[in-house]
């Protein structure tokens, strides 16, 4: 499986609230960020969290967003960030996106 | 809890009985915890003794080992890149077993002062800085570090310059990561065991930064 994005894409976390193991925070969905990093390919933990293999692996990124994007009114000085890994299929491009 | 005893006749005061473990509830994880365990040795997956040998492997785990890697980084840049790329092959080039889940170091700069959080659960990496601290697994560090990370590290006495950014890692899914903080100023002299000794879990989590006076 090839990767879908590389680093310095900018990308937004799908806004779904789907039900079961999910590892993506509430908190990052629906926001935009920048691929920071590649991680490799992993079993999807949705899956393996009921007993499946969790084939074939899903690639993860790493993420970073700016706390001024998480949070609308974060007190913080412009630049503070949080960098979280998040799995291929939680991301989309930011222009596919009409949110 | 309202039961009290003295010792003896020096100190006539009483004090309240401290819980045993088991007065605490059981819950249905602790319950089902014991059960999967029971099960695993009765069909002999594992013995007894296996899972209490792990118990203790994983309990003698201390953040003596991730201070040993960060001293070897401060003193040799080719390692520190190796680190930067793989610390579970830079510990095993130090004979310190990382464990099976990728650790990412981070490092921190006069730019980016980093902090590590799991808003999930309570992911750490165990191997280099041995168990977590008990606020590390709190609701309250878990949700107000992602929301108000100045905040939270003032209370552990640490101001960051408004210049330096503040990144927080969030460990969310398939790593676990450690910080691999500065190096003080004033320690040209010092050799690597002394340099470990100046490197605390918490500046590897990032709550803090290594001060010298």
């Amino acid at each position: 499986m090839s990767a879908r994005f590389i680093v310095g894409d900018r990308v937004r976390v799908r806004q779904a609230y789907p039900p079961g193991h999910v590892r993506t925070p509430y908190y990052v969905r629906g926001k935009e960020g920048v691929v920071s990093r590649m991680i490799a390919e992993h079993p999807n933990p949705e899956e393996r969290a009921y007993g499946r293999d969790g084939l074939p692996p899903v690639p993860v990124y790493r993420v970073l967003f700016r706390q001024n994007d998480l949070w609308q009114d974060y007190q913080g000085p412009e630049g503070d960030t949080t960098e979280l890994d998040i799995q291929e299929h939680w991301l989309g491009p930011l222009e596919e996106d009409g949110e | 809890m309202s039961e009290t005893h003295s010792h003896d006749d020096d100190w006539p005061y009483p004090h309240p009985q401290q819980p045993d473990i088991e007065d605490g509830p059981l819950t249905d994880l602790m319950i089902m915890t014991d059960a999967v365990a029971e099960l695993l040795i009765d069909k002999e997956v594992f013995s007894a003794d296996d899972m209490r040998r792990t118990l203790e492997a994983i309990d003698s785990k201390s953040p003596a080992e991730g201070a040993r890697m960060v001293a070897h980084a401060w003193l040799d840049p080719d390692f520190k890149a190796r680190m930067l790329e793989d610390v579970n092959a830079a510990a095993e080039e130090m004979s310190i077993d990382a464990g099976t889940i990728p650790i990412l170091a981070v490092e921190n700069t006069k730019d980016i002062h980093n902090v590590i959080v799991c808003t999930l659960c309570s992911c750490y990496p165990k191997y280099l800085l041995g168990l977590p601290p008990d606020w590390y697994k709190s609701r309250a560090y878990r949700s107000r570090l992602v929301r108000e990370p100045r905040a939270v590290l003032k209370e552990f006495g640490t101001e960051i310059p408004d210049d330096v950014e503040v990144r927080v890692h969030d460990s969310t899914a398939e790593l676990r990561y450690m910080i691999l903080p500065m190096r003080p100023k004033g320690t040209e002299d010092m050799d690597e065991e002394a340099l470990a000794g100046l490197v605390t879990r918490d500046c590897m989590i990032g709550v803090t930064v290594i001060d010298r006076d």
